[in-house]
């Protein structure tokens, strides 16, 4: 049985806010009998970007997350809504009935992602629908990968046990794995957000002029041992990254044309050392 | 003659016919005939015979012969011009000449053979089928939006639904370029913008004004009370009093004061459509009442038209480059693109929706080969989607680092010396300055850094890196010029030493050229479809392209407007409020027509003293606006007639307020970014040629008109409503625009109203447009395909070489020595921003730096406000204690030293007046630079309007309206000097510089009353 499956690749997020207004625009204003009331104009945001900037002034990376309800297979939201308010359908979807979730607002707090809405004009919790209605309709994007300019979001319709390969093969996340409530929304690059780098840039003095120093071997040590190696490039600059936030202390080692430098840090979130003179 | 004799009486017999059966059939044309009771005559004056028809209580009857009493008559020199003229298919361009030449003539009152002309015409379109019928009782139309095309699913008289296109089959084929061993094809698709997904909600927004309004304390017999303006309410009047409210007031104007009372004010863009358009409707109502001209300054291209042109030409493209085939260039050829000041990511190239984004996504790919560098203020949008190295100089200063690179260049021998000496002139002299020759001041590295506050080192490995490789330089959103910093106090050197870069790397060699994959895609060229600025039913030959191509393919009266009387657009409330003003011209027609000064008042013409204003608001996209606020409040203008969709902006200072509807209410006819005129073949930046039939998908909310409508309705009182619409209605003028084009080759009529939209197929991979400046590079004959510059601008011989007197790259101009101008000397130097580091006391007061660049989301004041989905981007607007605020950025030390946090509410400040914003602290500016877009739609005085905070987030309020050099009319308003502290949530903007340079004497009472202190 093939069932619905989202790949949201972080890399490729500009937070142009596409999917987010193609959102709104199915959703505001359109009931949907049997799968969705409409969605209030202001206040629901049932596909949600998160940002997160990295660095300090110049070395910056700025990371967009679009959110949504996961269709987790295993859904928190689920076990705590009596009477069939919510079910899971045969391609995955999980739908909150429009008409059966009136009033249950604990829902709301069931979903650790945050991503059921509190309609309070209608009384009901509203999450995004995978746009079932159109997918019904045959469908064969939603309306986010149709309107994502770089393929950023892209819903896919595979075997489980396809999606579970796909997912191996392309390092592909969920938030919160932990849980354990299997989503079946899936990240490519979530490091950009969830990860952090340390970053800087080399200089020297020749003969009175600054210069950067291209090619110099940068060492990244910590309790003692190397754990990454890598150049400088015509700038200076170099960048480790994929370093898990307020992971202590870091020492990074510089040599070049026989010189060395080593500058030490506590890495909290990521941090650009500036310029390194040599 | 015999013949016509017989056949005339024939085809009148067939017209009654037709009017019959299309009010048997059609009800909609069935209540058209129910509008009046009348007798109308058609005849021919030679043989005096003819038919006439009688319109009763929407019955048609019809008999052979001349009635004795016709309300009307319409009246054909002689028979045989009347079966000419009347014979299907209409040859439009007869049509013309008929009504040139006196042989088609019409008797009786304006608004009854103006109706009977555009019913006749009406009985041939009544009954047309519209759109695509979907499952479900759902309608799929087409339409265009700025931001892109949508089909647009309709249920029950509803919008469900807008998405871009997914192109079909068998829609035309899409182009591949073959690159490095890649082949790469757009997406199959269009794409939108923000703005464009987000059409739906505006549509339906709370604050579309839906019936005509009167400003409540307005008496036109009586008090005007123009001080009211801003403040007051409004009433809601009937169209027949409106009409009759405007068009009295037009005749009193005229009648009182004579030519030149009368001006028009219309925004930069528009809803799109190449008829309800301002460069086609509007101009040719606004020509046909006469007015003083408004004369645009070039908006967006300014350092480009006043600056670049010297050094190359291209004033048809208001100082830009050619970009034909650099897509496929810069994909196969280059190395490295330098993105300076260009955020493509989020202009959209005006009109390109996201389309240049699926192609920059090709740089990611690895064995392409390409970096890319950018060089902003604000890591922009396009360096977060794009990785590479981030050069931050102060804002205005880049121009130092060009230089200092250009200096590196020399030094380290890393330009093309001999491209520099067949293909340049005047390098020696450039030369001598950057070296510090003749000022005593090298530009070098450090030089510059002391202005930018970029490393010397850092400017030097890019000088080092950019010398060595085929680079792509990008300025501006569009990459060849166009935004960015051209708008600033330093935009016309910094446009000037961007061509002087790529002039010492190789203009045209292979790899090295302007852009940034945003236009020069490989379409079809040669299929024609006319542009807006084109001027679609304007009839204007002056003041559009229309000459060029469109004049001739859609044969339409002429117009012109009578006065001579100009107001630079910077300067208009100066014009208002002082009098005086002066300016200088925006045409494109030479290098040379930006020198003479025009002066307001013009000799013999009256003041102006009556505004008509139409469209988009300028308090939010001008600068220092307050002043506009003041202008509106005059007793100067005893007028203010305000033609809108919302009601917003400059549409609450208005006396009477005429409701125009949406794109999506009315017909019309357009490409996608077909733009035409100065930014001719702007579909370049589209992976497909799109063109739309723009069918009406709902009725016009409330009361609400089409634009063609309201200016037809007006002209009937002013007996100009069969000059104006030459008898047709929209459907008519939209159906002539797609017989003008090539369309009629690839689809029919009935199929385009039905389909809504055909794409171009791509253009031959060996028919494709050659790289631009490559003839240049190779010295041969211009081989790109535009019909520019005019043929007397070039020196030796046509097409060849560029359009300086040279003929060559010129880095010494010229024209600017033969202009001398001590601001503009005929070699481009640094000279800092008179707003910014060097300004003295003033940069005490006011120490950040504002960068005030085109919105992401929104397009102009298009999208924002109105209750709009765009609300709900944080990064647009956030919602602070229920109202959403505009966001202004500042540098996260800045923000921490003056205990600023997220989304605080602050007040954005200068001597020009006060905008209350959220800030958000951030790692994307440098110290010292504050970023909030410009374009606010929003104008929400706290308190007495001009005089108040704005919490509507217009920071054009705060930006200085001083051109940028005083021989040029350059808006410089992109940057402006101000301070930003947590706001004390007064209302009133105390400051005593503000007070002075109000001149008022109110505030400065205030002021002394409460012992308030002025902010700073």
């Amino acid at each position: 049985m093939k069932k619905w499956n989202m790949i949201i690749d972080v890399a490729e997020c500009t937070n142009c806010n596409l999917c987010t207004l193609a959102a709104m625009d199915e959703y505001v204003g359109n009931d949907w009998p049997g799968y969705s009331a409409p969605m209030p104009k202001h206040g629901h945001k049932w596909i949600n970007i998160l940002q997160k900037e990295r660095g300090q002034i110049p070395m910056i990376d700025i990371a967009y997350v679009p959110t949504m309800c996961n269709h987790c297979d295993d859904a928190p939201c689920m076990k705590a809504a009596p009477k069939g308010a919510i079910k899971k359908r045969r391609d995955g979807i999980v739908i909150i009935d429009p008409a059966k979730a009136k009033g249950q607002k604990q829902l709301v707090e069931a979903c650790p992602y945050g991503h059921i809405w509190w309609n309070e004009e209608l009384q009901l919790p509203q999450a995004w629908t995978f746009d079932a209605h159109l997918i019904d309709q045959g469908w064969a994007k939603t309306r986010g990968d149709q309107s994502c300019p770089t393929g950023a979001m892209r819903a896919i319709k595979v075997e489980d046990d396809e999606m579970a390969r796909i997912a191996h093969e392309q390092d592909l996340e969920v938030i919160k794995p932990e849980l354990g409530s299997k989503p079946r929304v899936y990240y490519r690059n979530l490091w950009r957000y969830t990860k952090c780098f340390i970053g800087g840039s080399v200089a020297e003095d020749r003969n009175g002029t600054i210069d950067c120093v291209e090619g110099a071997s940068v060492q990244l040590v910590k309790d003692g041992a190397s754990i990454a190696v890598t150049t400088t490039d015509n700038y200076g600059d170099f960048k480790f990254d994929k370093l898990e936030e307020n992971s202590g202390r870091y020492t990074v080692q510089i040599y070049a044309g026989g010189r060395s430098k080593v500058v030490e840090t506590n890495l909290g979130a990521s941090i650009n050392l500036g310029e390194i003179r040599l | 003659m015999a013949m016509a004799r017989l056949k005339f009486p024939i085809i009148l017999f067939g017209a009654a016919q037709l009017l019959k059966r299309a009010s048997h059939r059609h009800p909609d044309f069935n209540s058209r005939v129910q509008e009046h009771n009348l007798v109308a005559q058609i005849m021919a004056r030679d043989e005096g015979i003819g038919r006439w028809f009688e319109f009763k209580n929407g019955i048609i009857t019809s008999k052979a012969g001349l009635h004795a009493k016709p309300d009307i008559k319409l009246m054909f020199k002689n028979a045989k011009i009347g079966v000419a003229l009347l014979t299907p298919p209409i040859n439009w361009l007869d049509q013309i000449n008929a009504q040139k030449d006196f042989l088609l003539t019409v008797d009786g009152p304006e608004y009854l053979t103006n109706w009977f002309a555009q019913t006749l015409m009406m009985s041939q379109s009544a009954g047309l089928k519209y759109g695509t019928k979907l499952r479900r009782g759902v309608t799929r139309y087409c339409n265009m939006t700025n931001g892109g095309p949508v089909f647009v699913y309709v249920k029950d008289g509803k919008i469900l639904r807008l998405t871009p296109i997914d192109l079909a089959a068998d829609d035309g084929a899409s182009w591949t370029i073959e690159a490095k061993g890649q082949k790469l094809t757009p997406p199959r698709k269009t794409t939108l913008a923000p703005h464009g997904q987000n059409a739906k909600s505006i549509v339906y927004s709370p604050d579309r004004l839906l019936y005509p309004m009167k400003r409540v304390d307005f008496d036109p017999n009586g008090e005007r009370n123009p001080q009211n303006r801003g403040k007051s309410g409004y009433e809601r009047i009937s169209w027949d009093a409106a009409i009759k409210l405007v068009t009295d007031e037009i005749k009193r104007q005229k009648r009182e004061y004579g030519p030149g009372a009368i001006t028009f004010s219309h925004g930069s863009h528009h809803t799109w459509g190449n008829i309800g358009y301002y460069l086609s409707a509007l101009f040719r109502f606004a020509n046909a009442v006469g007015m003083t001209r408004i004369h645009h300054n070039p908006d967006s291209w300014e350092g480009w038209y006043w600056g670049a042109v010297h050094h190359w030409g291209h004033t048809l493209r208001v100082g830009q480059s050619e970009t034909y085939g650099t897509v496929e260039d810069c994909l196969q050829n280059c190395d490295m693109i330098v993105s300076w000041a260009a955020d493509p990511e989020s202009t959209s190239g005006s009109y390109g929706a996201q389309e240049g984004t699926t192609r920059r996504q090709w740089l990611k790919n690895q064995k392409l080969g390409i970096k890319v560098v950018h060089v902003d203020p604000y890591y922009n949008a396009t360096a977060q989607f794009l990785p590479g190295k981030w050069f931050a100089p102060k804002p205005t200063t880049s121009v130092a680092m060009a230089m200092a690179i250009a200096y590196v260049w020399i030094k380290e021998d890393l330009y093309d010396k001999k491209y520099v000496e067949t293909h340049t002139v005047g390098f020696d002299k450039w030369k001598t300055y950057l070296l510090g020759e003749d000022d005593g001041i090298a530009k070098t590295p450090e030089w510059q850094e002391k202005e930018t506050g970029v490393p010397a080192k850092d400017v030097r490995a890019l000088a080092r890196e950019w010398g060595k490789k085929r680079v792509y330089l990008a300025p501006g959103g569009w990459g060849n010029g166009h935004g960015g910093a051209c708008r600033n106090q330093t935009g016309i050197p910094w446009a000037r030493v961007m061509v002087c870069l790529v002039a010492m790397q190789g203009l045209g060699k292979p790899g090295i050229n302007m852009g940034n994959l945003q236009w020069g895609t490989p379409i079809d060229f040669n299929f024609y479809f006319p542009g807006y600025a084109d001027g679609g039913m304007s009839g204007d030959l002056e003041n559009t392209s229309m000459p060029v191509e469109l004049y001739q393919r859609m044969p339409q009266l002429p117009t012109m407007n009578s006065n001579n009387q100009r107001i630079p657009r910077i300067f208009v409330p100066e014009a208002i409020l002082d009098g005086k003003a002066e300016g200088y011209p925006w045409v494109g027609k030479s290098i040379e027509h930006q020198f003479p000064k025009f002066t307001y008042p013009a000799a013999g013409h009256s003041p102006v003293h009556m505004l008509y204003k139409y469209g988009g608001s300028i308090l939010s996209t001008m600068n220092n606006t307050n002043r506009w606020v003041r202008m509106y409040q005059s007793p100067n203008l005893e007028f203010v007639v305000n033609q809108s969709i919302w009601f917003e902006g400059e549409a609450k200072f208005a006396d009477v307020i005429l409701p125009a509807c949406t794109n999506f209410e009315r017909t019309d006819i357009s490409e996608w970014a077909g733009l035409g005129g100065y930014g001719h073949h702007g579909q370049q930046q589209l992976n497909h040629r799109v063109i739309v039939f723009q069918a009406p998908a709902l009725k016009p909310q409330g009361e609400s008109k089409s634009d063609f409508w309201i200016f037809n309705e007006l002209c009937k009182p002013l007996g100009l409503a069969n000059y104006f619409s030459e008898g047709c209605n929209e459907i008519d003028w939209v159906k002539r625009v797609y017989l003008a084009s090539d369309m009629p080759k690839v689809m029919s009529w009935r199929k385009f109203l039905k389909r809504g939209y055909f794409v171009v197929p791509a253009e031959k991979e060996k028919l494709r447009a050659p790289v631009s400046f490559r003839w240049f590079f190779e010295n041969r004959k211009k081989d790109v395909p535009e019909a520019q510059p005019l043929p007397s601008d070039y020196t030796e011989e046509y097409l060849r070489g560029l359009q300086t007197q040279s003929g060559k790259l010129e880095f010494e101009c010229n024209s600017l020595k033969r202009f001398n101008d001590l601001e503009r000397p005929p070699i481009v130097k640094y000279e800092p921003s008179w707003e910014g580091a060097h300004s003295g006391q003033l940069f005490e007061r006011y120490p950040l730096q504002l960068l005030t660049p085109h919105s992401k989301y929104s397009f102009h004041t298009q999208g924002d406000g109105k209750d709009s989905f765009l609300l709900n981007i944080e990064d647009h607007r956030v919602k602070v204690d229920d109202y959403y605020y505009w966001i202004v950025r500042m540098n996260a030390e800045d923000a921490k030293a003056r205990g600023i946090g997220k989304h605080d509410l602050v007040k954005v400040f200068n001597d020009r007046g006060a905008v209350i914003c959220a800030a958000l602290p951030t790692q994307r500016l440098p110290r010292g630079v504050a970023h909030g877009y410009e374009s606010s739609a929003v104008y929400d005085p706290m308190g007495e309007p001009g005089k108040s905070v704005d919490r509507g987030g217009c920071l054009n309020l705060l930006t200085p309206e001083r051109t940028q050099t005083k021989s040029t009319h350059s808006l410089a308003g992109a940057n402006s000097l101000v301070q930003i502290e947590p706001w004390d949530g007064r209302t009133e903007h105390m400051s005593a510089a503000f007070a002075a340079m109000e001149k008022d004497n109110e505030i400065m009472q205030t002021l002394k009353e409460a012992h308030l202190v002025p902010a700073k």
